[in-house]
């Protein structure tokens, strides 16, 4: 461009840097943003927007051609759709254990044990392996002759050594246990992290004070982690509620008879397997309730920002 | 800090707890892998005679017969060509769409923002079944290109979040400085927010890395066809080909977990960072 300003024999004037406007300037400083949302805004619709507004239609005609609403009250009564929220329910308890355990790991890490920059790394190593390969080794170890019960037999334990995968009363605490040894490690970093930004001045003064062991956490450590325990309680919830499909599938496909069926694996069968669309929206749809109206109490009761 | 109150008959009680407390859960966290490596190195036999101790002959057999069995190979390339352009795709429109929230004052803007994080707490299952009866419908099952759309549209609203943050956080006076000086809004975008954005742009290309590397259920529905197969679908599916022959089936979790564990050692800071900022997504 300024070679052709050259050969004109121009000075080059600022004006000639814009290709002329199609547009008046404030359209287009009206439209620009737009422009750059543009590709956001269809990959977002397509991929979140379109599925909702597909559900709700889905879930409100029966596939019997029966009337409106049919969906939701054959959910309702279907007793593997409960069995199922009974035990997203029930891992639920995995929550509490999560916390106070990240909670008292990342506290005792902070306070400087021998060893601590090993098993640092070691409590964290879980989570960088992906959950079918942790579902595969778990459910061969778990096995009748697994790994865990020739070890338990070794030591003399034979009494303890179960059909962990097998028992349709211990199958589901089985995948509780896992997901709490794959999850527990990104807790404690996360609590590590925030111990780490908090002024030492303020164990300094504890100190001072002398306030002992129990009181110096009770006092100052907790109340400055909790904000970010709040947070890691919603997080696990969500997960426990919604986003545990890749364990319940890979270790134990929701058997010993429907024993470890959750949500997401009554809707991934229903629909994939039973071609059941209305019955899978509808419960589609009510899981998202119960995730939505969790975060909403949640906020309410803890007056978090939206963002934060 | 100081282990101020570790002295005494009590205290030292009490770091001895400790340190059992943490040699067992190290033990509990590393058996699994020695539980896959020690197994993967056995022949059926010997796994059959005994699951826990060394292998008595070493063999290599195992991977021999992954690699004969199965596409290994051809499940690792199709995860790293998903995976690959899900994150370039993924960054460069959240870039886009940040930038306009970050540098624009626009109608609509904040609500549309908000809209978009509240995206954030949707779990995959609500959206893959009427995606999956999409896909159908266009024809495009089976193919990488929607895998891909599916993934970056999930990606975005988390994307777009951590990246409008940090965008806000650039000096608006250099933002000023070069539209003065002419530069156009692309121009101020590549040249100007995206090089001072780079710490955000790694952390967040490593997060989205992760969760397409190790995404199952939207693989399993929009990729059935066994040339286009993921490495996580193909290992969620080594049960069923391998009941006789698990020590195959140990082989294959070894070759798939080894990438992720040496990432890990090699780029611990990179990885925890990107972790924590992944935490934020649901």
């Amino acid at each position: 461009m300024r070679g052709r300003a050259q050969e004109a024999g121009a000075v080059p004037v600022p004006a000639a840097r814009r290709p002329p406007a199609l547009l008046p300037a404030s359209w287009r400083s009206a439209l620009e943003p737009w422009a750059l949302l543009l590709p956001a805004v269809l990959l977002v619709g397509a991929t979140f927007a379109y599925p909702l507004a597909e559900l709700v239609r889905l879930s409100l005609k029966s596939s019997f051609g029966q009337g409106v609403g049919d969906s939701f009250r054959e959910l309702v009564r279907d007793s593997t759709f409960l069995l199922a929220l009974e035990h997203n329910g029930y891992l639920l308890l995995a929550v509490p254990i999560l916390t106070v355990l990240a909670v008292a790991l990342a506290i005792f890490l902070f306070e400087g044990i021998r060893g601590g920059r090993l098993y640092c790394v070691l409590v964290f190593l879980p989570i960088t392996v992906s959950i079918p390969v942790v579902g595969g080794v778990w459910g061969l170890m778990l096995e009748r002759n697994g790994g865990l019960n020739t070890i338990l037999r070794s030591i003399g334990l034979d009494g303890l050594a179960q059909d962990w995968l097998g028992s349709k009363d211990l199958a589901l605490w089985s995948v509780l246990a896992v997901i709490v040894w794959s999850q527990l490690g990104f807790g404690v970093v996360l609590f590590l992290a925030r111990l780490l930004s908090i002024p030492p001045e303020l164990f300094e003064a504890a100190r001072v004070d002398g306030a002992g062991w129990w009181r110096l956490h009770r006092h100052v450590t907790l109340p400055q982690l909790k904000g970010i325990v709040q947070f890691y309680v919603l997080l696990v919830t969500i997960t426990i509620l919604s986003w545990i499909f890749n364990y319940v599938f890979v270790i134990t496909g929701g058997g010993p008879a429907e024993a470890t069926i959750v949500a997401e694996l009554y809707v991934y069968r229903q629909g994939f397997l039973y071609n059941q669309f209305g019955l899978a929206s509808a419960a589609a749809l009510l899981l998202l309730a119960a995730v939505l109206v969790f975060v909403f109490v949640f906020f309410r009761l803890t007056g978090r920002e939206e963002t934060e | 800090m100081t282990v101020f109150w570790k002295t005494g008959p009590l205290g030292v009680a009490a770091a001895t707890v400790q340190q059992v407390a943490f040699v067992f859960i190290s033990l509990t966290v590393l058996f699994p892998f020695y539980y896959m490596l020690v197994n993967a190195l056995k022949t059926r036999d010997d796994y059959a005679f005994d699951r826990v101790g060394f292998p008595p002959d070493v063999t290599f057999g195992n991977f021999s017969r992954l690699f004969d069995e199965t596409p290994i190979l051809t499940w690792y390339l199709n995860s790293v060509v998903l995976t690959g352009a899900s994150v370039i795709l993924s960054v460069a429109v959240a870039a886009l769409a940040a930038y306009a929230f970050a540098r624009f004052e626009f109608r609509g803007g904040t609500l549309l923002y908000r809209l978009l994080i509240s995206l954030l707490v949707v779990p995959p299952i609500v959206l893959v079944m009427p995606l999956f009866v999409l896909a159908v419908r266009l024809g495009v099952v089976n193919t990488r290109a929607a895998a891909v759309v599916v993934y970056v549209g999930i990606l975005l609203p988390f994307s777009i979040f951590l990246l409008t943050s940090f965008f806000r956080t650039i000096p608006r006076e250099l933002i000023d400085a070069a539209r003065i000086d002419g530069a156009s809004t692309l121009g101020i975008l590549v040249r100007i927010v995206l090089p001072l954005s780079a710490p955000a742009l790694v952390t967040l290309a490593i997060v989205n890395a992760l969760w397409v590397w190790n995404e199952l259920l939207i693989a399993l529905v929009l990729l059935q066809d066994e040339g286009l197969r993921t490495l996580q679908v193909g290992v969620a599916q080594f049960r069923s080909r391998f009941d006789v022959d698990i020590p195959v089936m140990m082989a294959g979790l070894v070759l798939a977990s080894w990438p992720a564990i040496v990432a890990y050692v090699v780029g611990q800071r990179y990885f925890t960072r990107g972790l924590l900022a992944g935490s934020l997504r649901g």
